[in-house]
């Protein structure tokens, strides 16, 4: 029987033109404006069941018993899966410590963890038989936050541990932690003639991709598994899938599914084991398709942080030192905490020129939603904390905070915290020039209408709560600084297959990787890079899988720079074969066969001077050239683990943001009138692609300012709000305008000379928020989002997670 | 329960509908038409917007029951509704006033006019206002709508328009392109 909506080859035929630079259109643009792309929840197979998964109801707690008899009898299931059906010893998984329990193991850690799976004939059936599944919990005391995790006696959410940090943390409920020291912060300090400290608080952010996870297991005839999957990394879920199925990877065989946005929320596993599971199990295909929900519990988050700071500086405006302690709170499980640690280290200074440091991030272990991966991956804590602190460290002195920024900003050649030498171009200080010198959007654009105050460019919008009664204007800076790429020592390669054939008298460039295309365009421009390189235009890109090798994650900015540069990699040594097979053929007919200096243009072998030597549809007749090649940007290495000393990092990206909000104070709501960005981004492959990406990490950023957070009761540690009622992302009313400047500054260690661009947007947007908020307002406001009451004064903080009005800063 | 209404100028029949499945879940799951995308299953996002007697509605608020009877158009019908509206309802002389950019599908199938685009689909590829386009079936049939009913919209009545559509990718910058894009060649073509 046919499965329905698998994936298809992406063809952009000779009426496409676009090599590099060039605004290409997406190949799947007329499939996802028919409807007919099919992503992972679409996909479909005549006899196939639907999988439901039953999550724990607290947060902590040991499972006494779990009854499963009156779920499994119930007409139209088939089959009700808990921990005791594990097929294989490997009964864990995870990014890099494997503490997670596919289900339940006698205990669990956190609201919303899965304990069982059932398999159903529809999915109303699935859901009403879980709900007769009978688990006796025996609730736990909860650690929530560093005091309580820390404190003597605490309970300790892992027990046991036996991973490659347990041996360096200073607690067991500590994850990792990394240290940084260079120079010496206290001598420095003793200079400074302004000291500044703060303490701050970063909400917990969801990724809130609109497609919620899903997918299709269909168990097939040699006793493995075919799954149809949206992800972000296929070999990563791979290597954690196969063990606890008991199967050789090569029979667990994964196809990417169409992918309704990632953000970093699928670079952990969600339905994937269980689907294949229940597949396997039941002899049938398994969809399993998270509402938004159960969305919120099956994904990772971004982490929720603390963070302290103080700088110093001189009378002059030169910052002498900054000391800091980053609490990052990773929830119940590992996923990419070590990771993001490391990254909320080593850029902590952020983009400027320190050269003494005193840093220490960690992250806990605590009975809180797990965290991981999220656009900024602890560059977007740290950027929120210390950009506060340049404004306050330039108002402490009498400066302008831009001039101040830029005194103090670093550039190509300026040493990192963790001594890494920044090799390639840094515009820190001409950024800022650049969305400073921007005009400001005129003042109270509700009245350019007409007489009628236009609510919808007020504060509330269409609540109609303000006809301009109240509302002041502000306007922030922010810049940042995200590394490119995996980092600390990671084999962070790609793999891309590129066949080279004349077809119908047309060469024709096919192109197969295994990279997650969740959005961000990565086929438009690897199809730009083919045709670049190839001289050729047509192209087609094959659906991602596990036939062919690794991409590495979709994440870290890293696909158009790793598998980008994979593709380029390989269509190279496509075109050296071409030239050999020239040579052999015509070599004697003309002696520029024998210059290296040869290039492949409209479908022809011609020279540097443009001159014509043979067709490609002459050079390969009925040959094809096909190459699968691996690809590596140069190595990092791993932080030093006392000193935090290292070339951690690939490649820096830098964005910088200047915000004009208007704040109603009365009623402590905020509209975000424009949001001016500019960003170097090496070379823009795609451009109307990366000014995409801008805007987009640029609203994401816009959402934690004043929006978006995860609350989570902190007596409980239950999810209070896991949906879009509760949990709100910007809408089309809430996000301003956002002109973008792109800077082209090529760093020469990259394919073209490009720089990641998908997440440094994301940074800088939301502390430009808060300072702009802070301009209007005079507030202190050390936490974000910033919600009404902390504008007003009037509120209480009921989440537990820090507290908002600071009161009015000195004048 | 049976339940027959008409999708996309068809009529259609849905047997053994159990009477809490939404009009989403049928069309997605019963007629083959998964166009119309389930993101939060509580009318906040959009994502599901599909006209019901041409009035815009959350397909996963609409109990399946209700639509007995009546006419719906989703994603998948939309190039073909928005023909039937420029020629007056009459299904020959597919419009064509819209179509600019590469048009893949153009090069794939050329001269079929089933495979024509409308302004409003053209618009999102040529604006770059689709990335992972999940929210984009939903956003279409609620931009469509709103130029049917203002075909001049300024950037105010855009954003109210689209105000209950979801997306997380863009910024929503290159959708307000497109929609403005889609209004200038609908008054080109006038």
């Amino acid at each position: 029987m046919p499965t329905t909506g698998t994936p298809t080859s992406l063809s952009q035929g000779s009426r496409t033109s676009g090599g590099i630079g060039e605004s290409t259109l997406r190949p799947d643009g007329t499939l996802k404006v028919t409807g007919e792309f099919a992503y992972s929840s679409d996909m479909w197979h005549d006899d196939m069941l639907w999988g439901h998964t039953l999550r724990s109801t607290v947060a902590h707690a040991a499972i006494r018993s779990i009854d499963i008899a009156e779920a499994l009898a119930t007409p139209g299931v088939h089959a009700v899966l808990t921990y005791d059906d594990l097929p294989a010893p490997v009964k864990n998984y995870g990014l890099e410590i494997q503490d997670t329990p596919v289900l339940a193991h006698g205990k669990v850690r956190h609201h919303g963890e899965p304990v069982a799976v059932i398999a159903a004939d529809h999915p109303e059936t699935a859901r009403r038989a879980a709900a007769k599944i009978r688990v006796d919990y025996a609730e736990l005391p909860v650690v929530t936050d560093e005091a309580s995790a820390t404190a003597p006696g605490a309970p300790l959410v892992h027990e046991d541990r036996a991973d490659h940090h347990s041996g360096h943390v200073p607690h067991p409920n500590i994850v990792h932690r990394q240290p940084i020291v260079r120079g010496d912060a206290a001598g420095a300090a003793a200079r400074a003639d302004v000291i500044v400290t703060g303490d701050y608080v970063f909400g917990m952010q969801d990724q809130a991709f609109l497609g919620p996870e899903s997918g299709l297991a269909v168990p097939a005839e040699d006793g493995g598994v075919d799954l149809y999957v949206a992800t972000q990394w296929l070999h990563s879920d791979l290597r954690q899938i196969a063990p606890v199925l008991g199967l050789p990877e090569e029979k667990v065989r994964m196809t990417l599914s169409g992918v309704g946005g990632a953000f970093g929320g699928r670079e952990d596993l969600s339905m994937q084991i269980h689907g294949c599971l229940l597949a396997l199990r039941t002899g049938k295909p398994v969809k399993m398709v998270y509402n938004r929900f159960e969305s919120f519990f099956g994904h990772v988050h971004r982490h929720p942080a603390r963070l302290h700071y103080e700088h110093g500086a001189t009378r002059d405006g030169r910052i002498t030192h900054m000391k800091c302690r980053i609490v990052l709170d990773g929830g119940a499980y590992a996923s990419s905490s070590p990771a993001v640690v490391g990254n909320a280290a080593s850029l902590s200074a952020g983009p400027y020129v320190i050269e003494n440091v005193d840093i220490e991030a960690l992250a806990l272990y605590t009975n809180n939603p797990p965290c991981g991966a999220m656009r900024g991956f602890g560059a977007v804590q740290a950027c929120f904390a210390y950009e506060a602190q340049m404004d306050r460290l330039a108002a402490a002195l009498g400066l302008d905070p831009v001039e101040f920024r830029q005194l103090n900003a670093m550039e190509q050649g300026t040493l990192m915290p963790t001594g890494q030498r920044v090799d390639s171009p840094a515009p820190v200080a001409e950024l800022l020039r650049r969305v400073k010198a921007r005009p400001l959007p005129p003042e109270q654009q509700w009245l350019a209408a007409g007489e009628e105050a236009d609510v919808r460019a007020l504060p509330g919008g269409l609540s109609n709560t303000t006809h301009g009664e109240g509302v002041v204007r502000g306007v922030g800076y922010a810049v940042g600084i995200k590394n490119v790429g995996f980092s600390e020592g990671f084999d962070d390669y790609s793999t891309a297959r590129v066949r080279l054939e004349v077809i119908a008298g047309e060469p024709v460039a096919v192109v197969h990787t295994a990279m997650a295309e969740v959005g961000q365009g990565g086929v438009t421009v690897h199809a730009q890079i083919a045709r670049t390189e190839l001289g050729v235009a047509q192209v087609t890109i094959l659906p991602a899988d596990t036939r062919v090798g690794s991409a590495g994650s979709t994440s870290a900015s890293r696909q158009t720079y790793v598998t980008g540069g994979a593709i380029k990699h390989t269509c190279e040594a496509v075109r050296e074969r071409v030239l050999e097979l020239g040579r052999r053929k015509f070599g004697t007919y003309h002696p520029a066969w024998a210059t290296a200096e040869l290039l492949l243009e409209d479908g022809k072998v011609v020279t540097h001077g443009g001159e014509v030597l043979a067709g490609l549809a002459d050079v390969l007749e009925d040959e094809a050239v096909d190459l699968e090649l691996e690809w590596r940007h140069r190595p990092t290495e791993a932080f030093d683990l006392r000193t935090g000393q290292g070339n951690g990092h690939v490649q820096y990206s830098f964005a910088a943001h200047r915000a004009v909000v208007e704040v109603d104070t009365e009623l402590g709501l905020v509209k975000v009138v424009e949001l001016a960005v500019a960003q170097d981004v090496g070379k823009a492959l795609n451009p109307l692609s990366v000014i995409g990406q801008i805007q987009g990490g640029t609203t994401q950023g816009l959402g934690v300012a004043v929006m978006e957070e995860i609350v989570v009761d902190p007596v409980t540690a239950k999810v209070r709000n896991p949906s879009f009622t509760d949990y709100l992302i910007p809408t089309i009313l809430d996000t301003p305008t956002i002109p973008v400047d792109l800077l082209e500054l090529a760093d020469e260690h990259a394919p073209y000379g490009l720089r990641g661009a998908g997440e440094a947007p994301t940074l800088s947007s939301t502390p430009a928020i808060l300072a702009a908020i802070r301009n209007a307002t005079g507030l202190e406001l050390n936490r974000t989002p910033v919600r009404p009451e902390h504008l007003t004064g009037t509120g209480t903080d009921s989440s537990g997670t820090g507290t908002g009005t600071g009161g009015r800063t000195a004048p | 329960m049976r339940v027959t209404f008409t999708v996309n100028g068809r009529e259609q029949v849905a047997d053994d509908v159990w009477e809490g499945e939404s009009l989403l879940y049928v069309l997605r799951e019963r007629l083959g038409l998964p166009g119309s995308k389930n993101a939060c299953e509580q009318g906040e996002c959009g994502s599901c917007t599909v006209r019901l007697d041409g009035v815009p509605v959350c397909a996963c608020l609409v109990a399946a029951g209700q639509a007995e009877g009546r006419e719906v158009i989703t994603v998948e019908g939309l190039a073909d509704y928005a023909r039937r509206r420029d020629s007056g309802v009459s299904d020959s002389g597919a419009s064509d006033s819209g179509r600019s950019g590469s048009g893949e599908r153009g090069a794939e199938h050329p001269g079929d006019g089933a495979g024509e685009l409308s302004v409003i689909q053209q618009a999102f590829i040529d604006a770059g206002a689709v990335q992972c386009g999940f929210c984009t079936p939903g956003l279409l049939v609620a931009a469509d709508e709103m130029l049917e009913r203002n075909p001049s919209p300024s950037d105010a009545d855009i954003r109210e328009a689209l105000s209950g559509n979801l997306c997380r990718c863009t910024g929503y910058e290159k959708i307000l392109d497109a929609v403005r894009l889609a209004a200038a060649r609908q008054e080109e073509a006038v």
